[in-house]
């Protein structure tokens, strides 16, 4: 198999594209790929400072490579969730990667925040899934960090199988508000919000995987062990299915639904949350944010252990 | 041929000269989903490994929960 670029021996084959690559023109393709989602869906300018959620795996260690390649503006943020060693291991890898580099990272170690707010703390102290749990903490500090420094552009990592599989929970369901708001860009309600970007939406996992192994990024390979039997693997792997036997079904099942499908979902642009948090002071859609509400039940819990303990 | 299967870190001998998308497919394994990595090249499901070939084949799938979720 010869890349179609060079005529050298391809170790790269991408059926969705019908395409095969030397390493060196998969570099090119793959830049060439990330630029043409940031400008056609106007996600950030070089102008910007973007602030990109790096977790020490392959997606946004890919996405943060990129960026710094393509002569973007950015800053690491990475989240230390406190699941074992799995996290001590993906902040490992993160910071190696930002050392390397001269890159600034921004790390928060979520077991020295507030209570102490380790994830596996959190949803042991909560009753919530740990998944639940790590979405709303992971929201809440990347719009508090965002705000608190000034960035206006947040960028994660999720790529192509990421969305496809989203969106085909959200089909499943019909959660109709949901897919009103599935965007590569998130625009933000609020002045003190951040946009979202994503700009992999088009890259698939096995597209990003092979970025980070030929520009020999050392990501974390292993898995966060909460995400055994997440109901997100069960669509991928559906999705992986389809995917084998027709070949570019992810990417038009996505390109499609933003072409075709979004446009009837989107009523109205989503109203600002009204009131600030009167603990976090950020915006809120009551007194104390979904956050804030965590973070005190997280309070509460020791408060009881507390005092069962010392009675 | 010695197959090191990542993340299980679980290893495998299979017999004999075969094609990436025979190993793949006798592993159940579906294209896309793993990276196929002899040494530090990347190889294609058209690729042939040969008996003595030491290979690592390395899940590119990840899972957990969206955290760009509606709020």
């Amino acid at each position: 198999m010869k890349c179609i670029r060079c005529r050298e021996r391809a170790e790269i084959h991408l059926r969705q594209h019908n395409s095969a690559f030397c390493r060196t023109c998969y570099v090119f393709y793959f830049h060439r790929q990330v630029e043409r989602a940031i400008h056609k869906e106007s996600m950030f300018t070089p102008e910007d400072e973007v602030l990109v959620a790096v977790s020490g795996g392959k997606d946004s260690l890919a996405l943060w490579d990129v960026l710094v390649a393509l002569g973007y503006r950015t800053v690491g943020l990475h989240l230390a969730l406190g699941i074992g060693e799995y996290s001590a291991t993906s902040t490992e890898k993160t910071e190696q990667f930002a050392r390397a580099r001269g890159l600034r990272l921004i790390t928060v170690p979520l077991a020295s925040e507030g209570p102490g707010l380790a994830i596996s703390t959190v949803a042991t102290s909560t009753n919530r899934k740990p998944c639940a749990a790590c979405g709303t903490v992971k929201r809440h500090y990347f719009d508090g960090v965002a705000a608190e420094h000034g960035f206006r552009v947040v960028a994660t990592g999720h790529n192509l199988d990421d969305e496809a599989a989203r969106l085909l929970g959200n089909v499943l369901r019909w959660q109709t508000e949901h897919l009103a708001k599935q965007s590569p860009v998130l625009q933000p309600n609020h002045a003190k919000f951040a946009r979202k970007v994503k700009p992999l939406f088009r890259i698939s996992e096995y597209e990003a995987a092979v970025y980070a192994f030929v520009r020999g990024i050392d990501y974390i390979v292993e898995e966060c062990p909460n995400s055994v039997g997440a109901t997100q693997l069960v669509y991928k792997d559906v999705l992986n299915r389809l995917e084998a036997a027709m070949p570019g079904t992810k990417l038009t099942f996505v390109q499609e639904f933003l072409r075709a499908g979004r446009p009837a979902f989107v009523t109205a642009e989503a109203a600002p949350p009204p009131e600030t948090c009167e603990r976090c002071g950020m915006p809120s859609y009551g007194a104390i944010c979904s956050f804030c509400r965590l973070v005190a039940e997280v309070e509460r819990k020791q408060e009881t252990r507390r005092s069962a303990q010392s009675g | 041929m010695r197959i090191t299967l990542l993340p299980q870190h679980k290893e495998i001998d299979l017999p004999g000269r075969r094609r990436v998308a025979d190993v793949l497919r006798q592993l159940g394994m579906l294209p896309g989903t793993v990276m196929v990595i002899r040494g530090d090249e990347l190889v294609t499901e058209h690729d042939f490994l040969e008996a003595e070939d030491t290979v690592e084949i390395r899940s590119v799938i990840s899972g957990g929960l969206s955290v760009t979720a509606p709020r």
